[in-house]
């Protein structure tokens, strides 16, 4: 029975489904090959959700990670127009990203501010600083070098180098989360703040830490967006934020901090990435997946608190078993 | 070891109030006041154009529609929820009139419809927090994707055009002389919200139930009716701003106020409103949508790009509460 | 014999109270100390200065005869102090071992946590403890006992000098209790030096080694229990002699006012009837979670009871929300004040008003006049201390928080008004005045149920008294019955001596 109750047997499954549904008109959707591209699609959006996972499980949101990965995917362009070497560029987003989420950070941090205010102040801002570097320009193809463009497509072992990024993000973080202090901190600093100082742990630069984490896979992730699609300009994933945050409702994150584990968030984005390459496929308007996608937190939130009802304290004898 | 002598309790039973002018001269929006006069003399210094009777009506459009929604906004906050999802809602609206329009429905029906949907989408909201007990900026993010989705499904990108003539008032008619239709309308709201959160019993539960839920639902408050009635009212002047915006645009894309729910929640902030709840005066939020008005007309008058205007504002809203805490720590 | 721990003249204030001041305390090897004082005496603020939670204002912390500043939790725990506290404030999505380990758990390669040695641990700490618990638990899914063998196991991981025991036998069972006392004898004989908080009094003289005594804030009298009575302890608690603190009544009971006929909740609570009548003080006591509260906020419309039936004056009255409740006259002062009382944020007058807006408005617009006399009224009545009526209840002092917590239900006029434990942590002239009004209130044909696990006010203050025990009513007592002994033995589940 515990396999029904799990969060994460009921997201696979209904994947599972949804994929056999579409299989049995379209079966050349469940191919290897399609699949394959369905999670390289996915994988920016799996790579933010970790982040935003980890954020969200020390009772704070980042809506930030767009425009942190929109703005470092721009400079990884501008530094690429300059001649930076690639490896150099790969520190370098991976760098700032991490300091634009230091930023959000500290001011959550130090100041103590409601995360999202400082994350809603400083996606406008991260956006509006693309602009001021580029004045508004792209960064085309044909201004982009090869080896730049051909990281995140090269294929080894079937896959393409972004998916296994992802992997490895994913293997990296469960062991993260699973197996030291930090990663049980962001899971008790979220569920009982109050218990999380008794126990000596700093609630505030745990949160700092997790936002950290967000803006450095946003860095990544703002690397191998802008190289795949090989375009850079100022709304480079706009709205993307809300994917993100979609991916963690589904994946039964408690938005309430201290509850969730990566394999829902994952299996989250999942779910909305299957969503997104089955809807041409089987024919309906991609005008559609912001509904759906909007119909999916709701239902997920609900479905989440449901789950979570307070118990009371069980003083009847007969209750309590 | 001798204890200390302990002085007694001061004898003073509690019969009066603090003098009503030491509060006001202390407060947020007698700050907002200086920066709004600040802001005025700015513009005049820098621009020649600033100072023209049609120029500052012509400002007044900058905020009007936002300020209708950030009333019901604050009141919101100071009830420590929150709706992000106004601008999908205007997106929504929007959408249903031009239905509507398509329909050959006249302009009182038109502007119904508008309302109505917000209505409509206010109670969603409204069934989803209050009802089911679900955190509000959980639902209003999903919301925000379900109503502009709704609209972008009708849509798609294509628009609505050719609303009648008579129904341009809303958003492009004069009352008299440089005094706009919206601008009345946005003065009236101020009154009425005014009066609703400062003066009448369900304001005062509002302020209870923003410091302390618990104790005001202890208190024999009904919690969730009225958080139920705040994102009823939230989406009804959500509908209002989309009435008076498709008005003044004359047509309606899915894409339609993109990103004012950004600008909404930073006009009550910056109006002294704590995003936690519990505090907050709407004559704070008027002072604070005058304020981003004129700035934006100003920044316009100056030639500079509206995305450089954003970043201003998204570095008001964390400055205006940074700034306080930092003073705290001295 | 040198104390291992050694405060001298701590002092730490909050806006509007001295919670401490220029208080000392020795703590030695081997020893139990009993830190002993009445609710609001500064017990639990000296535990977060113990465990770094605190920083106090003034005054030098020694352990081992060396200064030490206990910046932090962590600090504290390097410091080799550590405490279970009232409350076991633990984290329930993590599982058991986590719980006990979290923030000093055992490395292994890599410096990852070492998980299999972090189990063996917990199962050998737990098993230290006789608690037969699974370390791989989620914590969520234990009940309140379990968790408190967890707290103590995880208290227990760090090599401490000094261990903080806070009413850690509150949530106990008989059984249970005796299990702890075992374990305090083992700490004893390890050598180190415990800290026990309690208000039971058998408790105290069974275990302990020391005694200090608080008053309001200060450091009042420390000895040896040996040389102490129980009433030389009760007497410096409180300041002076037990038997003048209650206010002298006159039993003059009227007719039923509120009948409650068959109340029953699914979990908490089963088959609670009883009848309160006009002018009567009924007293329920019971163990800390023995269900009076939630009865009491069943009566008030937070919870809905699955069974029963409520008259009030012969009315039926179905109470499904607390508006309903204050309808129909029944109002409820919470225990937790500071959640479920006061709107600490809201002026005083806007708190006695909050559920009397009715009154005090026309067409739903509020007249300021009629609020600030209504607030007024009751204030004065309650002989509220405050500069102004505009200030912030979170700036009183607990005793007026309540003054106005009160003021605020007796504004709508109520038929029965419910008391959950209405002088837990405030000061002793507070008390004495809300003992005071009690009996006033009372003797003008209110009637009155008051939920307290203090014996002496229970008695002192009760016509009658109901004794609850795992959500069920186990005794009623009046007259000659109302002795201490009757009470503790039926909320214990004991047999009545003969």
């Amino acid at each position: 029975m515990t396999l029904f109750k799990s969060r994460e047997a009921l997201l696979a499954l209904a994947i599972l489904v949804t994929l056999g549904v579409i299989a049995a008109r379209f079966p050349a959707f469940v191919a290897p090959s399609n699949l394959a591209n369905v999670f390289n699609d996915t994988a920016p959006l799996m790579l933010l959700a970790i982040g935003q996972m980890i954020v969200i499980l020390t009772k704070c949101i980042d809506l930030s990670v767009a425009a942190n990965l929109a703005l470092t995917g721009m400079v990884a362009a501008l530094m690429n127009g300059a001649g930076v070497p690639l490896p150099l560029i790969l520190c370098a987003v991976v760098a700032l990203g991490a300091a634009l989420g230091a930023v959000n950070g500290v001011l959550v941090w130090k100041l103590g501010i409601p995360s999202i205010v400082v994350t809603l102040g400083t996606m406008t801002i991260y956006r509006g600083t693309i602009f001021l570097m580029t004045e508004g320009k792209w960064v085309n193809a044909h201004e982009m070098s090869d080896a730049f463009k051909a990281l995140p497509r090269h294929v080894i072992l079937g896959l393409p180098v972004m998916s296994w990024i992802a992997i490895a993000t994913i293997a990296v973080f469960a062991v993260v989360l699973a197996r030291t202090a930090l990663g049980r901190a962001f899971y008790a600093v979220g569920g009982n703040p109050h218990a999380a100082v008794y126990a000596g742990l700093d609630v505030g630069r745990t949160q700092f830490w997790a936002f950290v984490i967000s803006g450095a896979l946003a860095g990544v992730t703002g690397y191998l967006w802008v190289a795949r699609y090989a375009v850079a300009y100022v709304d480079v994933a706009g709205g993307f934020e809300l994917d993100v945050v979609a991916a963690c409702v589904i994946g039964g994150i408690a938005i309430a901090g201290g509850a969730g584990s990566l394999w829902g968030a994952m299996l989250g984005a999942l779910f909305l990435g299957v969503i997104k390459n089955a809807l041409p496929v089987v024919g309906i308007s991609p005008f559609w997946q912001m509904a759906i996608s909007g119909l999916a937190i709701i239902l997920a939130v609900a479905f989440n608190a449901a789950q979570r009802r307070p118990r009371g304290r069980l003083i009847l004898r007969e209750a309590a078993q | 070891m001798t204890a200390p002598v302990t002085k007694p309790a001061p004898r003073i039973v509690a019969d009066r109030l603090h003098s009503p002018l030491r509060r006001a001269l202390r407060s947020w929006e007698a700050i907002l006041l200086v920066v709004a006069i600040a802001v005025f003399i700015g513009n005049t210094l820098l621009s020649p154009y600033f100072l023209n009777a049609w120029n500052l009506s012509d400002a007044t459009f900058n905020f009007t529609e936002k300020a209708m929604i950030a009333f019901a906004m604050a009141m919101l906050i100071v009830a420590g929820e929150i709706d992000l999802s106004v601008a999908s809602i205007i997106a929504l609206a929007s959408t249903a009139m031009g239905l509507a329009m398509t329909a050959g429905a006249g302009v009182p029906v038109i502007v119904l419809v508008g309302i109505g949907t917000g209505l409509i989408c206010g109670a969603v909201n409204g069934v989803l927090v209050a009802g089911l007990g679900l955190p509000s900026i959980v639902v209003t993010i999903g919301t925000m994707s379900l109503f502009r989705g709704i609209a972008f499904i009708v849509l798609g990108d294509q628009a609505f055009t050719g609303y009648p003539p008579e129904f341009a008032y809303f958003g492009q008619g004069y009352v008299w002389w440089v005094i706009s239709f919206e601008l009345v309308l946005f003065a009236a709201f101020a009154v009425i919200f005014w009066a609703v959160l400062h003066r009448s019993t369900f304001g005062r539960a509002v302020y209870a139930i923003g410091n302390n839920a618990t104790a005001a639902a202890f208190s024999g408050i009904r919690v969730q009716r009225v958080r139920f009635i705040l994102f009823l009212l939230t989406g009804v002047m959500s509908g209002v701003a989309a009435v008076c915006l498709t008005s003044r645009l004359g047509s309606t894309r899915p894409s339609i106020a993109t990103g004012w729910e950004l600008e909404v929640v930073t006009m009550v902030v910056l109006g002294g409103v704590n995003i936690l709840g519990g505090s907050g005066t709407i004559p704070g939020v008027v002072l604070a949508a005058v304020i981003m008005g004129m700035v934006t007309f100003g920044f316009g008058l100056l030639n500079v790009p509206g995305i450089v205007m954003s970043i201003f504002l998204g570095a008001l809203l964390i400055g205006v509460i940074a700034l306080p805490r930092l003073l705290r720590r001295g | 014999m040198q104390p291992v721990l050694r405060l001298r003249g701590i002092s730490k204030s909050f806006p509007g109270v001295k919670a401490l001041q220029g208080v000392q305390l020795d703590l030695y090897p081997g020893e139990v100390t009993a830190l002993i004082g009445e609710n609001g005496a500064g017990k639990s603020t000296i535990v977060k200065v113990l465990t770094g939670i605190y920083q106090p204002e003034e005054g030098t912390i020694e352990i081992d005869g060396r200064g030490v500043r206990l910046t932090s939790a962590d600090a504290a725990a390097r410091a080799g102090v550590t405490a279970i506290h009232q409350e076991t404030v633990l984290f329930d999505e993590l599982t058991v071992a986590e719980n006990i380990w979290l923030g000093h758990a055992p490395r292994g390669r890599f410096g990852l946590i070492d998980r299999r040695a972090m189990r063996e641990g917990a199962a050998r700490l737990l098993a230290g403890i006789g608690a037969q618990i699974d370390p791989g638990a989620r914590l969520g899914d234990l009940g309140i006992a379990s968790r408190h063998m967890v707290a103590i196991a995880r208290a227990l991981s760090i090599e401490a000098r000094v261990v903080i025991l806070d009413e850690p036998t509150a949530a106990l069972s008989h059984k249970e209790i005796h299990e702890l006392y075992d374990l305090v004898e083992k700490l004893k004989r390890q050598g180190k030096a415990i800290l026990f908080i309690s208000h039971k009094f058998d408790e105290i003289f069974r275990i302990a080694d020391r005694y200090t005594v608080f008053r309001d804030g200060q450091f009042v009298a420390e000895g040896r229990m040996a040389e102490v009575t129980e009433g030389a302890l009760v007497q410096m608690m409180v300041g002076r002699s037990v038997d003048q603190i209650f206010p002298a009544r006159v039993h003059n009971v009227g007719a039923p006012v509120l009948t409650v006929a068959g109340y029953s909740h699914p979990t908490e609570f089963a088959d609670i009837s009883f009848t309160l009548h006009r002018g009567e003080i009924l007293g329920f006591y019971g163990l800390v979670g023995a269900g009076r509260s939630e009865v009491m906020q069943a009566l008030f419309g937070i919870t809905t009871p699955s069974k029963g039936a409520c008259r009030v004056d012969d009315q039926v009255r179905v109470i499904r929300s607390t508006a309903e409740a204050v309808d129909a006259g029944i109002v409820y002062v919470p225990e937790d004040r500071g959640r479920q009382g006061a709107v600490k944020g809201l002026p005083i007058f806007q708190n006695v008003t909050l559920p009397s807006l009715g009154a005090v408005s026309r067409a739903g617009f509020l007249r300021m006049a009629e609020e600030l006399a209504l607030a007024r009224d009751y204030t004065r009545r309650l002989d509220l201390r405050a500069a102004a009526l505009d200030q912030d209840v979170g700036l009183l002092s607990g005793g007026n928080q309540q003054k106005v917590v009160i003021a605020k239900w007796l504004a709508t006029r109520p038929r029965v008004i419910i008391l959950d434990e209405p002088t837990k942590g405030i000061d002793i002239g507070s008390k004495a005045a809300v003992h005071a009004f009690m009996a006033e209130l009372a003797a003008e044909g209110l009637s009155i149920i008051m939920v307290s696990s203090e014996i002496p006010e229970v008695l002192g203050m009760s016509d009658r008294v109901i004794v609850m025990r795992e959500g069920r009513i186990v005794d009623e007592v009046s007259g000659e019955r109302m002795t201490p002994e009757t009470l503790v033995r039926a909320a214990a589940g004991l047999a009545v001596a003969a």
